[in-house]
């Protein structure tokens, strides 16, 4: 990572986002945000707000409510030179895009067989916990990160937004770049001013640990760190493993990790079937089986169509910080 | 006191055994885990160890009879006791319990089999392959790098399994009893003495009955060549490096043809002068002691805190004995010149092969250069030498035909060095740049430098 300043300031993850789009903006004229509500609406979290009156409507464009158009035309300007940064609203709306992502933004560099490729940062916001019900709630990242030729990240610190969010505008391939809703407001950090990257495919290990290692990403890291903090109070130590970018996987980290713990508890808010955490339990028990000193543990959200609106249901789905530190116990106990 | 053999249970869904062939007459005297008795199921057939020590008393069920698991076949008097009234009190725990405290507490796993008198679901019988069928990949593997006999190690894991850290304690207590005799064949009882020295596979009482042949198809053991002191420590350090130390590698060609002549010059003078041969080992510390100060983080290690980078250079050199390995150790190598070095090395080396370096000469290390040439290598792949960030081979000075600046074809003396690097200290940017300056040394070396 490459730190142009050693001062910080103190930002939420909206403000993060906010700050380094703005900083896109006013840098380099080749950026141009586009979405449902960015211009005159200044997006619905506000991360936009007064970019149209400072950059004008050619460079922050409200479109229709057509996802697969928004792709479809931030798709064009990339091939031909442009950065354009296309919002989704919400992850929830992303699939009349799921052709224009899958089929030909992931696949522009190898159809043309590099003459053209495709440098498109593609935004939206997923996760629940917030009352969104069903179509406010989704994660999207396992319908994606089965495609080669398209990234995802999904950092959940500010500062970590800030690094990925420059590097994914700078990446020359598409990059899908997942915001966890509920973190917008409720996760602050120290931000470094001035720009950096942090390089995509980079996990970060957010506290080290001797005896489990967790792996997690978006929301839940936060949660599996207060988790890590109360079996440290116990008298155990748990490392918390930060993916930051779901594709591509940072093997090398996890498989240290491992190696040196020996169990493995992986934590997801997607849904358990076919999810990130099946991919990380496939590749470590390829490669450190002879290391695993316990069976891989799961912690996923449940196989339901969707999140129920009714605290209940919300909370039947989302997985509480004591389960976690629970399932930590067990494993640490085995 | 006597205890009554019931039929083991030999796997989860069998519900019968046939007595097969008894190995035992009434009256033979049996020492505990010796077979006494071969049972058929229609899945396996198996010889059933004795879970204790005495005299067979009453065969039950006779050869070619078939009885439920659980049912009484036989009974045994223990050595020494007296005989008791009653010999039917309560014989699954009898046979459980002294063998469940040899293999630590391994429960076998729940299952409902229709039996409610509490006995063991094994029918008593535990034995190594149950508990190897039950332990983690880690454990296994580690217990064989260890060798540590799994059936000596008390679990503290969740319902008394082994933990990957209960090997390991187990075997920083000292080797244990030889494993591969009780793990692959027959079950043994824990070491008494686990410091005692081990001999080479002892015949165990269970292997007695030497008649029957075994009832797997193991490979004909070769000759075991007993492990000395250096031999276990050389094996632990390496391994220790190779697991904590993410290992790099990378190599550079170096012409030193220069100091192949300046060498050649000097040596017969030097031999005479100070009584110590003059070797290339020298110039090559001098030179990488040099690029050690111009690169500091080459000569750290790696701790959780933070990387400790040394402030003094003491340069280990490995050198092979017979049958061992050591590293004495060059303290403050950065206060010799090139004659200091070859006379400090000639010093610590002549004191290696007499066996006379002390505890103070091998420790301190702080970067290693291996002299692999020695022995003819061009390339090698060093293993760090634990808690440093680097080690440099210095390979056979070999002739080549070399492509000069100019175009030309020219002979000249060539020099693989070949650097290993924790990656967790220092990124191969780093490390390159050091080699590169150490390969820049040595090239500037040609006669008439100062020695």
């Amino acid at each position: 990572m490459a730190v142009a300043s050693t001062e910080t300031t103190t930002l939420n993850n909206v403000e993060a986002v906010r700050q380094t789009l703005y900083e896109a903006l006013k840098s380099d004229p080749r950026t141009l945000v586009l979405g449902e509500d960015v211009g005159a609406r200044g997006n619905v979290f506000l991360i936009t707000k007064g970019f149209i009156e400072e950059f004008g409507a050619e460079r922050v464009i409200d479109t229709p409510l057509a996802e697969a158009s928004i792709v479809g035309i931030a798709i064009g300007m990339a091939m031909e030179g442009l950065r354009p940064i296309a919002e989704i609203q919400f992850a929830d709306f992303i699939y009349p895009a799921f052709n224009q992502i899958v089929g030909e933004a992931a696949k522009t560099r190898y159809r043309s067989n590099g003459d053209y490729t495709c440098p498109l940062v593609i935004r939206t916001p997923y996760g629940g916990g917030i009352r969104g019900a069903l179509s406010h709630s989704v994660s999207i990242e396992a319908l994606f990160y089965h495609v080669p030729g398209l990234k995802i990240v999904a950092p959940s610190f500010p500062a970590d937004i800030k690094g990925l969010l420059n590097a994914a505008i700078e990446d020359p391939d598409p990059v899908l770049f997942l915001e966890h809703k509920k973190t917008y407001r409720s996760v602050k950090g120290e931000v470094p001013t001035g720009h950096y990257t942090i390089p995509i495919g980079k996990a970060d290990v957010k506290k080290a640990g001797t005896q489990l290692t967790v792996v997690s990403y978006g929301l839940y890291v936060h949660q599996a760190l207060d988790a890590a903090q109360q079996l440290e109070a116990e008298g155990h130590s748990v490392e918390v493993i930060d993916l930051r970018s779901i594709r591509p996987m940072d093997r090398t980290t996890i498989l240290e990790s491992v190696r040196k713990t020996r169990k493995l508890l992986i934590i997801h808010e997607d849904n358990k079937f076919g999810g990130i955490g099946a991919e990380i339990s496939a590749m470590v028990v390829e490669d450190a089986f002879f290391d695993l000193d316990a069976p891989i543990r799961r912690l996923c959200g449940p196989d339901v169509p969707a999140m129920g609106y009714a605290l209940t249901l919300e909370e039947e789905f989302m997985i509480p910080t004591s389960r976690m530190a629970e399932a930590m116990r067990d494993l640490v106990a085995f | 006191m006597s205890t009554t053999i019931t039929m083991p249970q030999l796997g989860e869904t069998v519900t019968e055994g046939t007595v097969a062939q008894w190995l035992k007459k009434v009256g033979d005297s049996i020492e505990k885990y010796e077979s006494f008795v071969e049972v058929t199921t229609d899945k396996v057939n198996a010889e059933v160890p004795s879970p204790v020590s005495g005299v067979l008393t009453q065969i039950i069920a006779q050869e070619g009879e078939t009885v439920p698991t659980g049912a009484p076949i036989a009974v045994i008097e223990e050595v020494g006791a007296a005989p008791a009234p009653q010999p039917t009190t309560s014989p699954s725990e009898a046979l459980a319990a002294p063998l469940a405290a040899a293999v630590a507490p391994t429960p076998a796993p729940a299952s409902s089999n229709g039996h409610s008198n509490g006995a063991s679901r094994n029918g008593g019988v535990v034995n190594a392959p149950d508990i190897l069928r039950r332990v983690s990949p880690a454990v296994r593997r580690l217990a064989r790098e260890h060798q540590v006999d799994l059936v000596s190690v008390r679990g503290t894991g969740q319902n008394g399994r082994i933990t990957a850290n209960d090997v390991l304690a187990s075997s920083s207590q000292g080797p244990s009893a030889a494993m591969a005799t009780s793990i692959l064949a027959a079950p043994q009882p824990a070491p008494a003495a686990p410091a005692a020295p081990v001999a080479p596979a002892a015949p165990s009482p269970a292997a007695a009955p030497a008649a029957h042949k075994p009832s797997y198809n193991a490979p004909v053991p070769g000759e075991t060549i007993p492990l000395t002191q250096a031999r276990k420590i050389i094996a632990q350090r390496m391994l220790e490096s190779k697991h904590t130390a993410p290992h790099a590698w990378t190599m550079v060609e170096v012409d030193v043809s220069g100091l192949w002549k300046w060498r050649n010059a000097e040596k017969e003078r030097f031999q005479r002068d100070r009584g110590y041969p003059l070797t290339l080992l020298p110039f090559f510390v001098y030179a990488a002691v040099q690029a050690l100060k111009a690169y500091p983080l080459m000569n750290a290690r790696f701790t959780d805190e933070g990387i400790l980078v040394h402030r003094d250079i003491n340069v280990g050199l490995a050198v092979a004995l017979d049958s061992n390995l050591i590293v004495p150790v060059i303290r403050d190598a950065a206060q010799y010149s090139i004659s200091g070095l070859a006379v400090a090395a000639g010093k610590l080396i002549e004191r290696a092969r007499s066996g006379k370096l002390g505890a103070d000469d091998l420790s301190g290390g702080t970067f290693t250069v291996n002299n692999t040439g020695a022995n003819g290598s061009i390339m090698s792949a060093p293993i760090i030498n634990g808690g440093q960030a680097g080690i440099v081979t210095m390979e056979a000075v070999v002739k080549r035909p070399i492509v000069t600046k100019d175009d030309a074809i020219a002979i000249r003396s060539i020099m693989n060095v070949c650097l290993s690097l924790d990656h967790r200290v220092v990124d191969g940017s780093i490390a390159s740049a050091f080699l590169v300056d150490l390969k820049k040394r040595l090239e500037a070396m040609a006669p008439g430098g100062t020695l």
